[in-house]
Formats: structure tokens, sequence, C-alpha cells
């Protein structure tokens, strides 16, 4: 947890559509370091997708402008021409996606699909990738991989292709690992072995992971620190024990509330937050969880808060989150000596 | 936990089957057809009042089960009892009246509405297929369950892609609601939506199940929703029902290996939790050609010889807890359960 890989400075995304600018990440900030894996939480719309994209600048250029900086090894990407950021991509910084059956090509075997990058940034000739392949397939837990490096994406169940996907983002060693809702389309025994094999690769190969989800239970059981993010901002940075320990930001604790538990006793009725999240193009003036939020006075409804540093490892965009909490604890004591 | 329920059974299910036939292809060159057996010999009762959860994994054959009972599909063999009569036995007509006690509610609130008709519409349409009341009184009825389940009266006249997708839940529940059912069968209604819309939906059948009486039929994949809103699970692999029992007994001592696993394979939002974990190998045969004697005992941490070739019959163990496993069978000697997987 020592050197910097990735330095994001005050991204926004501007996407020009037909009813307009719309700016789907607003300001995000934040560093990954060498190692660690950071989640990315939060609801469908929300940008952490987009996030994830705009550091691969994976959209068309002509329908989207970024403004800020994302810094990797000391340059600003989004400065890089073209031809040079396909040189990162796959190579030192690689993504995989919520669905294998779509991200990987159905006309080539998957072999083809992990030597390809490694031809292509490493030089490698034809036999060296594809017997780097083989040793990939198995370090991701393919049983026989001699065999399975020769046969299609159909040919292999959910999970054979998520970890075959796994393998064709590890050929070239990437520094950096983006992995957008990877188990999301899985079930919980495959998610499981999925994240186990994350887990280990993390540990043997020292790289930084990006890890996006809407899990909060995954990110519980993966991550060393988590970034919330609601309607393109980050609205509270934590590591992950503090994060669920003691959630500062109002839809974190709503959040972290209103999910069913597994242990303790059963509860009546869960917790709720109200409403539904507002659309990209209708963003609330204020502070954007104000109209959701049941502690929001006159000034969320027309200022912005900052995301502001409440100690070494915790940031929270709110203007109220300390009132807030001590009033909820104050009424828990009340409420329980009653 | 939820609302009183007596112990008497609504639908009894016998011995469902539901066998698909498998595409023909070269298969016509062997002898003799091959199935898909996506549901294969499961029983149940539903209790009346109850929320009844079947869990499992995709493929697993519990939304087959749900539209069975329904006879969405036809059942391959079996029973299922309701008020006397058997539901897989009834003409179409027949059964056509018993679905105006037995409604559905289905997964995806985006292609289970048809895009091209209003609210008011497709709400009302239910009441015209039974034939309940006039024009005015129908309209009436849809009024009454939109406020029900918190939708406002002008959203009458819009259309479905004017909602989100925690509203069209709302709209996909009223339509079930609209008839008065008894039963209403959710297929994983909550997995489309965001976990603050979650938790709205699933308080919302609570509610009304608290106010209407209603019983469920809960399929879903996420055990944790599952322990929140049901009173009972039956826990199912491979169109086998491999566990049942009332729910807190199930998640807080599984006795099935396989409910084992599962259970332990739900990541917990406490960072602080250390758990020992059982993480199964391989994946789930194909139903097209299951494994003789027990079905998860390809699979099974603690596979024996008799599983691979005896399939296991339901044992009665305390507490209403059922199980379909040889480790429970106290016939099978100690000698004989020897572990042969690991």
């Amino acid at each position: 947890m020592t050197t910097e890989l990735l330095n994001v400075e005050q991204l926004r995304t501007h996407f020009f559509t037909e009813k307009g600018t719309v700016t789907a990440v607003d300001d995000v900030s934040f560093t990954i370091h060498e190692g660690e894996i950071v989640g990315l939480v939060g609801e469908s719309g929300c940008g952490k997708s987009v996030t994830s994209q705009s550091i691969m600048r994976l959209y068309d250029e002509y329908m989207v402008e970024y403004e800020g900086k994302i810094e990797f090894n000391g340059d600003n990407l989004l400065n890089y021409p073209i031809k040079k950021m396909q040189k990162i991509r796959g190579d030192a910084i690689s993504m995989i996606f919520q669905d294998p059956l779509s991200s990987l090509n159905p006309v080539f075997t998957i072999g083809k699909q992990i030597a390809e990058p490694l031809m292509l940034h490493h030089k490698k000739s034809k036999k060296e990738a594809y017997e780097r392949a083989v040793e990939l397939l198995a370090l991701t837990g393919i049983p026989s991989p001699e065999k399975r490096v020769h046969e299609y994406p159909h040919q292999l169940s959910g999970g054979m292709r998520q970890r075959a996907m796994i393998a064709v983002t590890l050929a070239c060693e990437p520094k950096l690992l983006i992995a957008d809702e990877p188990t999301t389309a899985l079930d919980v025994t495959i998610q499981a072995q999925i994240l186990n094999l994350m887990r280990d690769l993390n540990k043997k190969l020292q790289m930084g992971i990006i890890f996006i989800t809407h899990d909060l239970g995954v990110v519980a059981e993966l991550c060393d620190r988590v970034m919330v993010m609601y309607l393109g901002q980050i609205v509270e940075e934590a590591d992950v024990k503090t994060l669920f320990e003691k959630p500062l930001h109002p839809y974190t604790r709503g959040l972290i509330k209103s999910i069913p538990q597994m242990t303790g006793e059963r509860k009546l009725e869960l917790s709720v937050i109200k409403g539904n999240v507002p659309s990209l193009t209708n963003k609330p003036k204020g502070c954007r969880f104000s109209t959701r939020c049941e502690f929001a006075d006159e000034k969320c409804l027309e200022e912005m808060p900052p995301l502001k540093t409440h100690s070494d490892t915790k940031k929270v965009r709110c203007w109220h989150y300390e009132e807030i909490i001590a009033r909820e604890e104050g009424g828990h004591v009340h409420a329980s000596s009653t | 936990m939820q609302a009183q329920h007596e112990e008497t059974a609504l639908i009894q299910v016998r011995n469902m089957k539901k066998y698909y036939q498998a595409k023909k292809g070269l298969n016509k060159l062997k002898s003799g057809n091959t199935y898909v057996k996506a549901v294969d010999g499961v029983s149940f009762d539903l209790r009346k009042g109850e929320t009844y959860a079947l869990v499992g994994e995709s493929g697993c054959g519990k939304s087959t089960t749900g539209r069975t009972l329904l006879r969405l599909h036809d059942a391959t063999e079996g029973e299922a009892i309701y008020n006397g009569k058997d539901l897989f036995k009834l003409s179409n007509k027949e059964m056509n009246k018993v679905r105006k006690d037995m409604q559905m509610v289905f997964q995806d609130p985006y292609s289970s509405l048809n895009p091209r008709k209003r609210i008011g519409n497709i709400l009302e349409e239910p009441l015209n297929i039974h034939n309940i009341g006039n024009k005015s009184e129908r309209t009436d009825i849809v009024m009454e369950v939109m406020s029900k389940v918190g939708l406002q009266v002008d959203h009458y006249y819009r259309f479905p892609h004017e909602f989100s997708g925690g509203q069209r839940q709302r709209i996909g529940l009223a339509r079930a609601l609209v008839v008065d059912p008894k039963v209403i069968i959710c297929d994983e209604p909550v997995s489309a939506l965001d976990v603050s819309i979650q938790s709205q939906v699933i308080n919302l059948l609570q509610s009304l199940q608290r106010d209407l009486g209603l019983t469920y039929l809960f399929i879903s994949h996420d055990i944790s929703v599952v322990r929140h809103i049901s009173d009972r699970i039956g826990v199912m692999y491979l169109g086998n029902l491999v566990e049942e029992g009332y729910t807190d007994d199930v998640i807080e001592n599984p006795k099935h290996p396989y409910t084992k696993a599962l259970l332990s394979s739900v990541p917990l939002p406490d960072p602080n939790i250390q758990r020992e974990r059982v993480i199964l190998q391989g994946d789930i045969p194909s139903p097209l050609n299951p494994p003789s004697g027990c079905v998860f005992h390809t699979r099974c941490p603690f596979a024996m010889d008799v599983c691979k070739t005896t399939v296991p019959q339901s044992l009665n163990l305390a507490g209403n807890h059922t199980v379909r496993c040889h480790l429970h069978d106290e016939g099978i000697t100690t000698e004989e359960k020897k572990v042969v997987n690991a």
C-alpha cells in the first residue's frame, strides 16, 4: 500500500445526447495504490461504470468530453492520443466486464483471445503466447487447461467463462485491474469461487483492483477501501471496516440499514430510503441526495456540499453528518432507556 | 415471525415433475427421447397465510415449479391439490377460474408489462377476463388497488415506460391483486431492483400480506431476502427439493451439505465476520443428464459410495425439518459413511 498507481482528479464525464449534455460523472477524485482492492459501490445510474470506462477511455470520443486528470504512472491518460491509449489497454490496465458471454468473442477460441494481447503488447510468438494461455487458464483454476484452450466460449459454463475472461485480462500482468460487476451475473456458489480467485491473484500478483459492484456484501468480503457513489459523485470514502461500523453519510447509513441481514434477529420491517434516484438530466440543485434525505434543510437544497476530509482515511460529502450522527445515536440511547 | 397462519395446507404439491423434451436433431438417431428434467419429483405444502420460499441457483427448477403450479407449463407428472381438486387435471376452462385465486408477479418489470397499454388498461384486463363488475366498478377496484400499492391516481393514464423499475414492480403487483387472489407466486420479484428500492418493495409485499391475508410462494436466489420475508424455506438443487424447514431452522442449522455451502457462499455485509466457508468445486451438472443416485454427489464434499448409486429419500428430522441426504440416514452404518470425494 505504498506506491500510488492511479490518481484521478476532479474527473467529469459529459455525454452529448439529444436532450443536451449529461454529466454522468461529476467531480470524482480518488487514488489507487499498488496491491490494493478498492470497491466502488452505488445503485444503477450512479456513475460507477462510467467512471471506470472513463479511465480506460472506452467511449467514442465524439460523443463524450472528459474534464480533469487521470494520472497513471505520472502521465495524464486524458492527454494520450488514441494509439498510445491502445497500448495501455489490456496491458498495464485491463478490465473485466459483467457478462462474460457478451464480452468474449464467440467466433474465436479461448486460447486465441488470451494469446492476442500477449502477441500484440509483448510481441510474443504464437507458440509462446499459447503456452502462456494454458498457464493462465491453469492459474484461474480451469481444469484440463490444455484442452480448454482450444474451446469456444459457448462450450464453457458461466463460471468458467468468467475465469477465462479473467485469464484474458491477466495475460499481460496488468498493474491495474478494473472489475465491473464481475460476479453479478453468477450464482452465489460460483461467485464465492471467483471472489476467492481474485483475492488470491491480488496477493500473488500485487496489482491494484478497482472492484465495481452494487452488492455491499461482496464489498465487505473483498475490499480494503470503499467509495460510495450517488448520482455521479463520491459521497463517502473510507476503509472497509469503518464504513460498515460507522458510516457517515445519510445515504450510506440508509443503504446499510436497508439490506436484509443474514445474522441476528429478523426485523419485522426493513428500513427504507424513500423515493427514487433522480435522473441525471434532472439533478437536484444542492446536495444530490437532498431529495431523499430525511435530514435535508434549506442549505442542502441550495448548496452542494464538498467532499470533506473527516479523518485520514475517511471523506464524506454532507453538510450535517456530524449533527445527524449525534442526533441518531442520542435518539437510540433515549429510546432504549424508555 | 410474520402473520399467524394456520397449519392447514392450501395447496398440496405431490411428486411434481416437469420434463422438457430435448431438441431432436441428432438425438433422433438414438433410440428414445432425451428429456431435460427441470423439476424432478418435488413435493411441498403451501400453508394458508404463509410465505414459502423456494431458493436455489439458476437452473435448479425453482421458477419452473412456480410456473407449472399455475399451469403456465403443463406438468409431466404429479398432482397439486387445491380445494380438493387436482390442478393438473382441470380443463383449461376450470383452470382459468382457479387463476382468479392464484396470481403471479414476474421478475422483470420491464418485459412483463405491455408497453403499448396504459396502466389503467393493464390493471383492468384481469377484471375483464374474469368478468368482474361493470365498467365503473372496475375503475373503482383498480383505483383502490393502485392506492394500496402506493401508486397515485394520475398514474392511471400513463404508459409503463414512464415509470422506474420499483414503480413498475408495484404495477405488476397491483395487476396480481385486482382479482383479489389468495395465493401470489412471486418469481424473483425484487432481483431486478436496486438495493434502496428493493427494501421498499419487500416492505410492501409484507404489509399487503398482513392486510389481505395473502399466501406467497416466494421464488428467489437471494438468501438474505428470503430469510427476511419467508416463514418456511425449500432448497432446490437440480430439480430436487433437498431440504425444507422453518426459515430460522434452515438458516441457523442447515442439514444438507448443499444448503451449508449455499449459505456460507452468501457474502455478508460485515467485514468483521470471518467465516469458515464451504466452497463447492465445479458447476451444476446438466439437467439433461443428471448424476445417478444423489444429484449433488458430484460436488458434495461428503459424498459416499452409497450416494452414487442410491437416491436419498426425504428424511424427517425434528421440528418439521426434512432433508434428502444419506448423511442423516441412520440406516446407513458409519462404516459405509466413509467419505470418498475428499
